[in-house]
This record gives structure tokens, sequence and C-alpha cells, in this order.
């Protein structure tokens, strides 16, 4: 176990995975020779060489269709998007190539690839660089969409990730990477997709959360349970396929939930855990699910109002006060 | 580098600077092949002619769904340039795909089932005309996206110089892919990183409705590859034995140098974009005056010249062929559908949830 | 995973079933193979094998009742399951209280007290009908609105949501509110009777005047019993009766402090009545005697029967030796074997040999009615119900708590002499329960 920060977290998990296997490499914007442009991959080139570790090009949807090419003839390519915000230009590749592969090929063929990168708001950097995605990719059978919210949670979720057959997006928050947390050590941890987490037991409330609003979430059922209202925290950690039985679980036992995301809410992964819930835990339901989402807005760029669009933790706790009917 | 292209463009300009192909330097005067290779790939040529000439009597029987865009015209391409690959080297192309797939070694029958979207089709009736693919002989599909092969392909060449193997991949597109910033991309790689990948234009002047001066500015293909200092080959794409020799060459400095090749193909279709396309934008008169040198025609009486072929050997390959088309027609008839299971199988390969 | 259990094709030609007999009820334990019921078919009747392991924890079709074939007429899982989802339609009318433990006293214990509400109960009476969600108007659109977990916990606890105040937005009823309810003073029965609505059907002219349709039910065991033994009560036996009219305002007063004091005792007044009863039999050792052909039994202890209603019939529980016992042990004893009555879990020496035996209708409003004898008992005493009356005293006209008591005499054993001494001692110790503690 050591302390570390989210970032070097993930640079962990690209190290071992690697060493571990010739077939991994890695490619992207400024990922060797600048060391990473949120130094993730800071190391990388030293260690294992330009061959494995590619700067690439400005040419996401090239790069991406590569990565998917390259994964067809039996490489494990693990794509960087600088941010996923850039990964739009790709998605012809992400969706028409990677997801499908397999399936339209009746299948032949694997496409065991990682795309990774920050999501999600940053701090002012305007409507184009400020997008969360992830309800896009996780829209589409065939790929599998993971947000890591702690370094453990990082580094054991990317070691998955690339051992995984299957095309992963792996969404990373820039907010985030200075974050610390304990990791354990030893090589062969992994933490398995498609499961989901409890951070926090209660037993009055739950809320979901992932990524930049766990913290968020763990912070407002910290204020929350002074009040007395004891909040059950659970982060999916896997978007695709989701782990909805943890959530049910929780349903049965508290009744009521909020939902808390930085996302947009219409067609968000918010809307879909609700439209779960609704289908399978209706008879435990005391109030409708609630969600606590990103304003419905593009982001924009002044401080004043970039923080009115994002969901923080007074938000949250008015939310859970509503749902428990207090005031 | 750049003079290296000039030298390697053939022909003469014709109006507005576009390049003549029937002025292309004859290439296949002398017949430098064996006997076999020559038949075999006449033999090809015509399989590929009387499938897809089946293929379109299936589709209008209500047989085959969905789209069905057929090959008739281009067979030199396909069959030339594939005739200078090795097994193990990869092939991908586009949904007007069916004659590379039986280039490559799909076999009629598997081809055939797939389109009829049978369990025992190459796909296993998962993707359809569009989307065959074959790992035993390295046929990578079969991409609907216009030009969404051209990346992927660039990728597979990649994996081989990683693996250090010395195979090559080569990729087949139509001149309009060649608008799509996938293009661009791709060659930048592949000359930046050197990649052995060859990408081949069949140039058939028509992006569906839309001649090619309408749609491009630079309108000589080949010539784009100077703007990534890529080695480029101009070549008339009816003529079967000049597409082998250039696609040779090309080969040759993938597996030798590996740098990738950008061949332009001047070619013509025959049929429609698809068995859908009404054909109003262009005229009876043009397609004759291509018919004129329809590869099999011009092969054909290069063979009979050089004494390869007689006219009864022509009849006995039809009777073959026409056995071995009647002989899928009956097998895609025959095949089961896909179970209904098989509509949830191969989403992952790792697949994490119960159902 | 529970699953239904569904009427079997038992022979070639059955196209539905009638289920004679459970062999098995709802918390047993079940095991592949074991029989679960006898159903009766076109044929015969015949075993019906469980096909899975569990518990029974449901029964949908009840003994009498026909099911075609392939229907479901049991649930068997894992213990505490839900599987309100493989009930389907609720059937109110028929719908068995939930596994909950029926805390709540039952007719023979009911206390006495005359028009109040019930005091706080664990759970409500269980076998009462569940009320129908009456439509209140709330201040929308006549819509009570209620949130879905809120609808099923009143459900389950039989309580009438007319009778509760949404907390949540709109009025919308809310877990918290039917959890108050639960636990609070808030009357869950109304008071109104309850009566069976008439189902609405145009009856063609003949059937009004043709005789009632009807139904059988086998005896069951219990009832077999009871018949035999009364038929051999009241024919040989040579009954007269006895009633009087008794004061019960310090009885009731007395019941009230003790409750004051030890609030765990819960003392009702049946437990003062038992109490007086056995000093009163203590008194007069003529009385607590019975009758035995060549002998007249004495006992040296009163041993009484508490007759409870039960669902299959009338059982009479003893609490051995009352005259030694304290109210709160009479009390705490009369709950416990009325609970364990109600499960059917009483052991044969725990119903039999009483030497007197009490039976109190008052809770269902009976003013005075006259009981069988259990034979051997020399008699009975039949409580009616508390109501004050108008009475007279030092000249006045008093309102007075007042209960009218008819006791059944074996005229082999008991005078009429001897059964009136017992019945005036005891109206004179119910009306001045002091007596208790001055017995020499």
């Amino acid at each position: 176990m050591a302390e570390m920060t989210m970032r070097d977290a993930l640079n962990q998990a690209l190290r071992e995975e690697l060493a571990r296997d010739e077939a991994v490499f890695l490619m992207g914007e400024e990922v060797a020779e600048y060391q990473g442009a949120y130094k993730v991959t800071r190391g990388l080139l030293d260690e294992f060489g330009p061959k494995r570790i590619i700067d690439t090009p400005i040419t996401e949807l090239g790069f991406a269709g590569l990565g998917v090419g390259a994964a067809m003839a039996g490489l494990r390519p693990i794509v960087e998007f600088m941010t996923f915000n850039f990964s739009i230009l790709a998605t012809d590749q992400i969706i028409n190539s990677a997801a499908k592969m397999l399936y339209m090929s009746g299948g032949q063929f694997k496409i065991p690839i990682v795309f990774r990168g920050p999501g999600g708001s940053a701090y002012q950097v305007s409507s184009q660089h400020s997008q969360a995605l992830e309800s896009w990719y996780a829209y589409f059978p065939g790929l599998k969409v993971v947000m890591p919210s702690t370094p453990a949670d990082a580094k054991g979720l990317l070691k998955s990730a690339i051992r995984d057959d299957d095309p992963v997006i792996f969404i990373e928050q820039e907010r985030m990477y200075g974050m610390k947390g304990e990791v354990p050590g030893n090589e062969d941890f992994i933490i398995p997709l498609g499961v989901a987490e409890v951070k926090r037991e209660g037993t009055d409330a739950t809320i979901v959360a992932r990524s930049l609003m766990v913290p968020v979430a763990l912070k407002a059922a910290e204020e929350l349970e002074k009040d007395g209202v004891s909040c059950e925290v659970i982060d999916p950690r896997t978007i695709r396929p989701l782990d909805i039985d943890t959530i049910i679980d929780s349903v049965r036992k508290t009744n009521r939930v909020v939902v808390a995301e930085e996302s947009h809410p219409f067609c968000g992964v918010g809307a879909e855990i609700s439209a779960q819930i609704a289908e399978r835990a209706f008879d435990y339901l005391d109030a409708p699910v609630t969600r606590v989402s990103g304003a419905d807005v593009p982001m924009p760029y002044a401080k004043s109002l970039e923080q009115l669009a994002l969901p923080d933790y007074e938000k949250l706790i008015q939310a859970v006060r509503k749902v428990s009917y207090l005031d | 580098m750049s003079s290296q292209s000039t030298e390697q463009r053939e022909g003469t300009r014709g109006a507005a600077g576009v390049l003549d192909p029937s002025s292309a330097k004859p290439q296949s005067n002398t017949l430098e092949e064996d006997r076999e290779t020559l038949l075999a790939m006449f033999r090809q040529m015509l399989l590929i002619r009387r499938f897809e000439e089946k293929c379109a009597e299936s589709y209008s029987l209500g047989k085959i769904g969905g789209f069905c865009h057929l090959y008739i015209g281009q067979e030199a391409v396909a069959v030339g340039a594939i005739s200078a690959l090795r097994p193990d080297d990869y092939v991908l192309t586009s949904y007007r795909e069916h004659g590379q797939a039986i280039a490559k070694g799909i076999t009629p029958d598997a081809v055939m089932a797939e389109l009829y979207g049978k369990a025992t089709g190459c796909s296993r009736g998962k993707g359809g005309s569009m989307h065959l693919f074959d790992a035993d002989v390295n046929f990578l599909g079969g991409h609907a996206i216009v030009g969404g092969q051209i990346p992927l392909a660039t990728g597979v060449a990649f994996a081989s110089k990683y693996k250090e193997t010395d195979q090559v991949a080569l990729c087949f597109f139509g001149e309009a892919a060649v608008n799509q910033g996938a293009f661009h991309e791709s060659l930048n790689m592949a000359q930046l990183w050197k990649l052995p990948c060859i990408y081949i234009c069949e140039n058939n002047k028509y992006g569906m409705g839309t001649s090619l001066e309408r749609a491009m500015s630079l309108q000589n293909v080949s010539e784009k590859a100077c703007a990534y200092e890529l080695a480029s080959e101009f070549v008339d794409g009816m003529d079967v034995l000049a597409m082998r020799q250039v696609t040779q060459r090309a080969v040759k400095r993938a597996r030798e140098q590996s740098a990738p090749t950008l061949i332009e193909a001047r070619t013509y279709r025959f049929m429609g974009h698809s068995m859908s396309d009404p054909g109003k934008y262009r005229t009876r008169a043009e397609i004759e005056k291509y018919q004129e040198r329809d590869p099999i025609k011009l092969f054909t009486a290069t063979l009979i010249e050089n004494d390869i072929l007689t006219d009864k050997g022509i009849e006995e390959f039809e009777a073959e062929i026409k056995e071995e088309i009647e002989h899928a027609v009956r097998f895609a008839e025959d095949s089961p559908e896909p179970e209904p299971e098989e509509l949830y199988t191969n989403v992952y390969a790792n697949p994490l949830t119960k159902d | 995973m529970a699953t239904q259990v569904v009427m079997p094709k038992l022979s070639p030609t059955m196209e539905e079933g009638q289920l004679s007999r459970w062999l098995k009820k709802e918390g047993d334990k079940v095991s592949m193979g074991e029989p679960l019921a006898e159903i009766d078919t076109d044929k015969a009747t015949m075993e019906m094998q469980s096909l899975a392991n569990g518990v029974l924890l449901k029964i949908l079709v009840n003994e009498g009742e026909s099911a075609p074939l392939g229907d479901p007429i049991a649930i068997v899982g894992a213990e505490g399951e839900d599987i309100s989802n493989l009930i389907g339609p609720k059937k109110s009318a028929k719908e068995e209280a939930p596994t909950a433990k029926p805390e709540a006293e039952e007719t023979e214990e009911r206390e006495q007290e005359p028009k109040k509400a019930a005091t706080a109960v664990a759970k409500p009476a269980p076998k009462e009908e569940a009320p129908r969600p009456v439509t209140t108007p709330s201040r929308d659109d006549g819509r009570q609105l209620i949130s879905p977990i809120a609808a099923r916990m009143a459900a389950e606890a039989g309580i009438n949501l007319k009778s509760l105040q949404g907390s949540g937005p709109g009025g919308r009823i809310v877990k918290r509110d039917v959890e108050d309810a639960i636990s609070s003073k808030v009357e869950r029965i109304p008071t109104t009777p309850r009566l069976r609505a008439v189902p609405a059907r145009s009856l063609e002219k003949g059937e009004v005047y043709a005789p009632s349709a009807y139904r059988d039910e086998t005896v069951s065991e219990m009832r077999r019993t009871i018949a035999k033994r009364l038929v051999t009560s009241l024919g040989p036996v040579p009954h007269f009766f006895l009633t009087t009219e008794i004061d019960m305002e310090r009885a009731a007063d007395l019941r009230r402090a003790i409750n004051e004091l030890y609030p765990d005792a819960k003392v009702s007044i049946n437990d003062v009545i038992i109490k007086v009863a056995a000093a009163a039999l203590i008194q007069h050792p003529q009385v607590n005697a019975s009758f035995q052909e060549k002998n007249i039994r004495y006992y040296e202890h009163a041993d009484i029967g508490v007759a409870v209603a039960t669902e299959n019939g009338l059982i009479t529980p003893v609490v051995r030796s009352a005259d030694l016992k304290s109210l709160p042990e009479i009390g705490a004893e009369v709950r416990e074997l009325a609970e364990r009555a109600r499960a059917r879990k009483l052991k044969p020496e725990e119903y039999t040999g009483a030497t007197f035996s009490i039976s109190n209708l008052g809770m269902f409003g009976i003013d005075e009615f006259t009981a069988v004898i259990n034979p051997p008992e020399g008699a009975i005493l039949a409580i009616g119900a508390m109501a004050p009356k108008p009475v007279v005293r030092d000249g006045q006209i008093v309102v007075r708590q007042t209960m009218r008591v008819t006791m059944s005499c074996d005229h082999r054993v008991v005078d009429g002499a001897t059964g009136a001494q017992f019945l005036q001692t005891f109206k004179q110790v119910m009306e001045n329960p002091l007596y208790l503690f001055l017995a020499q």
C-alpha cells in the first residue's frame, strides 16, 4: 500500500501493463516526449522506447482508426485523447469500427483497445473543452465505459481495461489527477469491470455518484449525517455494463435515491439509472428518483457561471432532504 | 521524393490536366507470367463477373436484402492487385467488396450464404453484403462508412511493423473516399511512420451519383501523394496484368523498405452504384464506350493472342464456374438462418453481465 | 428464487382440481418430493408433491377451493423472500395477515374499555379483512397520492388510508406517515361496521326465489371434537342458568391503577375477572367441582379455562392455580396461551382439565349470553359487554359501567342456592376488588 495521486496511480497501471504484455502500446498527442499533457504518461518513453510510446500528429480520427486496425491485427493499443472532447472527431472509428467489429464479423475480430483521457469539466476551459460524454459512449453495445473516482480505483480499473478484450472508454477527470489516496502495490491488483462499490454505507437515502461527484457526495453525506440522515453512497465505477443490482439492493434498504452527475441531465447516465430503478424497484420507492446534474447549457467561461453550472454538495444535500421529505 | 513521383506519372494529360488512362504506358505487352498464373487470374475474373451477375438476379428475386454494390467492370483491379500478395498479407476494402473477398480466398459458398443472411455466411449472417470477413484468409472486411477502412488498414500495417513480420496491408477505396479527412490523416501517418500499407484507389469516376469533376479540385488522385511525400503509381485499372505489376512494385517497397504507396487505378463500373441506383447521372453511350474496354474482354484477347487460352477453354471455364455458382446459391438457399440467440452473441469478447 | 406451485395434472383427463387438504401450512419447510397437499381430481384424491426445496411462503388456493390446471396454488421460496410479484392481483377479501407477529389481543382477551380508542399495539388484528383504501378527496383532483412503499406498508399493516394525512407534496402519503400510524394511537379500524359489500349484479328473476347457492367445507378436526364434546354436554348435563348485573367502576379503576404502576403488566379486565372468579371458587368449593358418575370431585385449586376463539373453533387453554397467581402473572399467561392457541401450538395438557371456565363475548357487544358447560366441569361463567347504564344509588340515578354475567351450572353438582351464593360472592368482589386483599 502506498499513498499516491490519481495521476501516479494511472502511470503505474500503464507501466505495469506495458511491462507485462509486449502487445500493449500507447499513442496519443504529447504522450511521449512531452511526458503527457497531464503528465499521466511521464517517464514511459524512457522506459519503453519510441516503438511503444508514440507521439501522434493532431489526427484523432486517423490515430483512433489506426489503433482499431492494429487491434484487429493482434495488438493491444492504448489510445489517449488529450481530452475526451477531441474524441468527438474520432467517433466514427470508435463507434462504427471498434464497437461493431466483433459483432459484424460474426465473432472473428475482437478489438482489445482502450481509449483513455480526461473528460468532464476543468477550470474555466469553456464549452468545447468541458464536456462529459460518458452517456454518449455508454449508448453503444460493444463498448465498455469506465470512470474511476479514486487513485486505487483508477489503477485497478485501468489494468482491467487494458487486459479486457473489448474496446473500453476509460474516462478520467482532470480535476482529480492530483487527488491522493491509498493504492495497493502488488502488480496483480486489478478491479473487475462491471462492479460498483459502496463508498459509504447508510440507511436513509442512496446517492449514486461517479467520478468528480463521488467526493462531493461523500461530503454531502457527512453533512447530512449531522442532521441524522444516513446516506449510502454508491459509485458504479463501470457505467457500461452497469452494476444495477448493487444500486437496487440499496434502494430496497433506503427507499430513496439521488443521482449526482456533472453531465447534462437529458439522456444522461442518471436518466438510465432512474429508468432501471423505476423498472426494478418501483415498490420500494418512497419518492421519485431525483437527479442532480450539471446545468443543461454549454459550459460558460466565467468562474461564477461555471460554479453555478456544476452540482456542489449543497445542491446534493437539498436533493437528499427533498426526497426524505425534510423541510 | 517529388522527382520520383514525376517519373512514375504516366500518360498524357487530357483537358484540365487530368491523366488519361488509356494512354498509360502499356504495362502488359510482355507476358512475364507463367501459364498457370495467367489462367488462374482469368478464371478468377470470370468467376467474380458471373458471381456478381448472379447476385443481381438474386437481389431482384428478394433473396438478398439491404444494399448490394456490384463489382462488374472492376474485376481487374481486385484480381490483379491481390495476385501480388501472399496469403498472410491483409486486405481491407469498402462495401463494394465481393470481388476482393473472392480474390482473397473466401469461397463463393460462404459469400453467397452471407448475402442470403444465413448462419453459414462468412460473417455468420451478422454482416451482410457490406461486411464480409474471414480471418483465415486475412480478409478484414467490408466497411460501410466511406473511407472508414483507410485508418484501419494503416493500423494493420502498423501492427505488422510493430510485430516485425513483413506482412503488408492492401487497402481498397473509391476516389470519393479520397475527399474524407480519414484518407489524408492516414497517408500522413503512413509516410511519417513508414508503414507497409498499399493504398489502392479504384477511381471509377463516380461517387454514387456524383462525378469526379463535381467533387474533387485536384482530380488526379495519384498526384495527391506528393502532399505526403508518399510514393505513387497511376495505372490503367482495366488491365489486369498492369494492376499486378504495379502492385508487385508496391508490395516490394512495403516489404523491403516498410514504405507506403498510393496507387490510382482508373476503372469503371458497368452497373449502378448499387442495385437501387437508377443511374440517371451518366449516359448509356458512356457505359458502352467503357464496355469496349471491359477488362475480361481485354484479357481474353491478350491470352488468345498469346495462345494461352482457346474458345474451348473459355467454354470449360464458364461451365465450371456456372456449376460453382449454382452450388453457392443452393448452399445459401439450404443453409439455416441464424438462431435467435445469435442476436446477443459476440457483442463483447468478454461479456460481463449475466444476460 | 421463489417459485409458484401450480395445479398439476394428476390424471390424464384432469382439467381442474379441488384442494382437498393442505398437508403443510404457511411457514413450513418443504423439500422436493414431500407431499404438499391432497387434490381431488375428476378421478380420485391424489397426493401432490413439492417440486422445490424451501419454505411454503404463501397458500393461494385454500382447502375446498378449485383451480384449473397450471394455475398457481402456492408459493415456495426462501424464508422471508419478497414474493409480491408472484402473487398477482391482490384478492383483498381473502388476503391473509402478514407473517409479522400478530401481537394484538384477540377476541376473548380484548380489553373492556368502554368506547375508548384502543391503545397502541404492535400490529392490528390479523384476521380482519384488510380495509380497502377509500378514495378520500385530497387537495387536487380527488385522488389520494401515496408512494409505492407507503401503499405496500399500509396494505400489509391493515391501515385504513382514509385515516392518514399525507405529509408529502400534494398531500402524498409517504413511508413516514404509515410508520407513524402503525406506532401511534390512531384508531386503525373504523368504528362503523364494515359490512361486506353486496356485489352488484343483475339478478335473473328466478335467481332471487331459488334456494341459495352454498358451499361445503370439510369439518376440521377441531370442529369435530367440539361437536362431539358439546353434544355430550348439553344433552346429559342438566344445565340451569343464573344471571347478575355487576357495577364495574371499581374493577376498571383497579385495572387502570395497576397498569399505571406497572405499564409492562398490561392487565386486562378479563384478567381481573379470572382472579375474582378463582377467589370465589376457593370460597365456594362446591362450585369448583366435577360430576364423575360415581363421585363428585372437589378440586383444591382453581384451574380456570379461558375460552379463546381461533380460526378453526373454540379452544380453552387453562390457567392453572389461578387462585395463587397475581394479576400480572395471570395476564401474561393468558396472553401467551392465547397466542399459542391461535397458532395451533397448544399441547393437550394445556387445554384440558380445567375446573371451571370463563367465556367472554363482551368485545362483540353481546349484553349477555348463556354458555355451554365444558364437561366434566361443574359450571361456566359467560361475560357480557361493559356498558354505561343508569342505575339507582342512594336514591339517585347515576351512570355506571355495568356488566352482565350469566353462570351455567351442572345441577348434578351445583344447586341453585350454591350457584347463587357463588355468584353473589363473585359480584361483591368484582364490585369491591379490595376484598381480594382481605382474604383470611
